[in-house]
């Protein structure tokens, strides 16, 4: 019977911290899991994928793996990632050459695949717009314990539930049927405290924050996980941040839509079933999950081109502050005009003066920033509306400044990412997991 | 009964899914749970948001954790990604829902850690 597993959340986003890394690793942890992909993420992959076809991965990926090997080749840790995005097979062979550049012996890296649901379009069998860029559904966490169960040491995925890469390797250790509703959803509510990293250990902590012990080194966390499914969240000694009962359940409810039925690939979890103890000294007990059987559809996500955008800020003084950002906006937005520039969308946000909510204050900013953002439908015309912000240095209201080095208006393209349900069976018919021996 | 800012009562977070804007508001104990869960109904929140959400706003509660959540569709200009937005990831909807002002016995608002707690600016000087 296995003990307790330990699992360090080791990242929680594409670009997070990789000094964290390190503390969780030497804490101890049997798997190290980084969950590199928000939503977002996947549009800023499919632009670098545009670019380059053999790109499309989280580049951070061979940091991150730097960091483990040495652990990992001990077989003290092995390491779940899903940094694949929207092209694990590129990020396996880059997973694989930053294990050969580190002199990796008898390292087996598994590779899942079939979570891209193109073909399927492309077999007739789902439909998805012609100008779609990606179409990926969240797998859960069965190919991932597939590749354990064949003896990798690093397993690399696209797009996994985030979770689910934390439930895999409680499958693999305790032995957890897929039926087991409960402890599954005990693997979901771990695996969402984990997957964002500081943001459970005092990061966006939306209580006293400035308590924080030691905040420019807020630590990752881990989770000491027994075969009930029960775990203490808590992070490595010596490390900043704090993890409480706020700290956790902050990010127990972040994202998950109804609290009683988060949906997840491998099971419905029910945090609302969840005993949440605080121990003190940075551990806090999490037991009792109820669940149920899972949507029977995946939950997939299709991009496609939505436009193009550009934007431009500009700072001036008091006095009058805001009516002078107020006005050169108008500027820029009547010029566009009258040179019959077509403009789909205007966002005008006046930092200083309600820029967030629109929110009004009594007293007259020292200083407000004017921020004019548009929508187009091709670049040329999205760069065309920034042509005329130069002339407000001399012929639009006093005391402009600049507000650093911006993109003056370079265009960025848009991207409209919406969700969609698939059949599980025929996305599971074009499941992937190749194990190769480095 | 006093009127207070949720600020001095509560904890908030958000996040997104797509267009949807997703928020959690904490209570620290089960008599500011009751309190909350009396006044900030789905219909204030969308009324607080007013423009910027143009979707439904639904209410679930999590007691366990002294929690209410409130998911508010087509409230993120068409989603990170899309959006024309600064705050194209609706991080700073939980503090505009801390701004919202409700009815709170004199006990409950006496009663509250949070109250008056406010970051000092001294600490981060250079």
């Amino acid at each position: 019977m296995t003990g307790t597993v330990r699992i360090g959340g080791g990242q929680g986003f594409y670009g997070d911290g990789i000094e964290p890394v390190a503390d969780v690793l030497d804490a101890g942890v049997d798997y190290l899991v980084c969950e590199a992909l928000a939503e977002l993420t996947l549009a800023i992959l499919q632009k670098d994928r545009q670019r380059d076809e053999s790109l499309g991965y989280t580049r951070d990926l061979p940091l991150y793996l730097r960091v483990a090997l040495p652990h990992i080749l001990d077989g003290r840790t092995k390491f779940i990632t899903n940094a694949g995005g929207i092209n694990p097979i590129a990020a396996g062979r880059a997973a694989v050459a930053a294990a050969k550049a580190a002199g990796a012996n008898g390292l087996k890296v598994a590779t899942v695949v079939g979570d891209d649901v193109r073909p399927l379009a492309e077999q007739g069998v789902i439909d998805l717009p012609d100008d779609t860029l990606f179409a990926n559904a969240y797998l859960g966490a069965r190919p991932i314990v597939d590749a354990l169960q064949q003896g990798a040491d690093v397993v690399i995925t696209g797009r996994v539930a985030d979770a689910s890469l934390f439930v895999a390797p409680l499958v693999h250790e305790f032995g957890w049927s897929w039926e087991d509703w409960d402890r599954l959803a005990a693997g979901v509510a771990i695996g969402h405290l984990l997957e964002c990293s500081g943001q459970v250990a005092g990061g966006n902590y939306s209580g006293a924050w400035w308590e924080n012990p030691d905040p420019m080194r807020v630590g990752f966390p881990l989770a000491e996980c027994e075969a009930d499914g029960s775990a203490v969240i808590t992070k490595p000694d010596k490390t900043g941040g704090m993890v409480t009962f706020d700290t956790v359940r902050e990010q127990l409810l972040y994202e998950v839509h109804d609290p009683a039925h988060y949906l997840n690939p491998d099971a419905t979890a029910d945090f609302t079933s969840l005993a949440v103890e605080d121990q003190g000294r940075d551990r806090v007990r999490v037991s009792g999950a109820r669940g149920g059987p899972p949507p029977a559809s995946y939950k997939a996500l299709r991009c496609t081109p939505a436009g193009w955008s550009g934007e431009v800020r500009m700072a001036y003084s008091w006095p009058d502050a805001e009516a002078k950002a107020r006005a050169a906006l108008h500027f820029i937005r009547t010029k566009a005009e009258q040179r019959g520039v077509v403009v789909d969308e205007w966002c005008e946000e006046f930092f200083g003066a309600g820029a967030y909510w629109g929110e009004r204050s009594d007293c007259e900013p020292p200083e407000v920033v004017g921020r004019l953002a548009w929508r187009c439908a091709d670049a040329e015309t999205a760069s065309a509306v920034a042509r005329s912000v130069g002339v407000l240095g001399l012929s639009g209201p006093p005391t402009i400044s600049g507000t650093g080095r911006d993109r003056g208006g370079k265009p960025t393209q848009l991207l409209a990412v919406d969700p969609f349900p698939v059949d599980k069976a025929l996305v599971d018919a074009q499941v992937r997991v190749d194990v190769q021996e480095v | 009964m006093a009127r207070i800012p949720l600020r001095d009562l509560c904890g908030a977070r958000s996040g997104d899914k797509g267009d949807i804007s997703d928020l959690s508001l904490f209570a620290d104990d089960e008599a500011a749970f009751e309190v909350i869960k009396a006044e900030v109904t789905a219909e204030r929140v969308k009324a607080l948001f007013g423009s910027l959400v143009q979707g439904e706003v639904v209410r679930y509660e999590a007691a366990n954790v002294w929690a209410l959540k409130f998911v508010m569709q087509a409230a993120l200009g068409g989603g990170a990604p899309r959006s024309l937005r600064s705050d194209n990831l609706g991080k700073t909807f939980g503090a505009a829902l801390l701004r919202l002002e409700i009815e709170v016995p004199d006990e409950v608002a006496a009663a509250s850690v949070r109250r008056g707690r406010r970051a000092p600016l001294d600490a981060w000087r250079t």
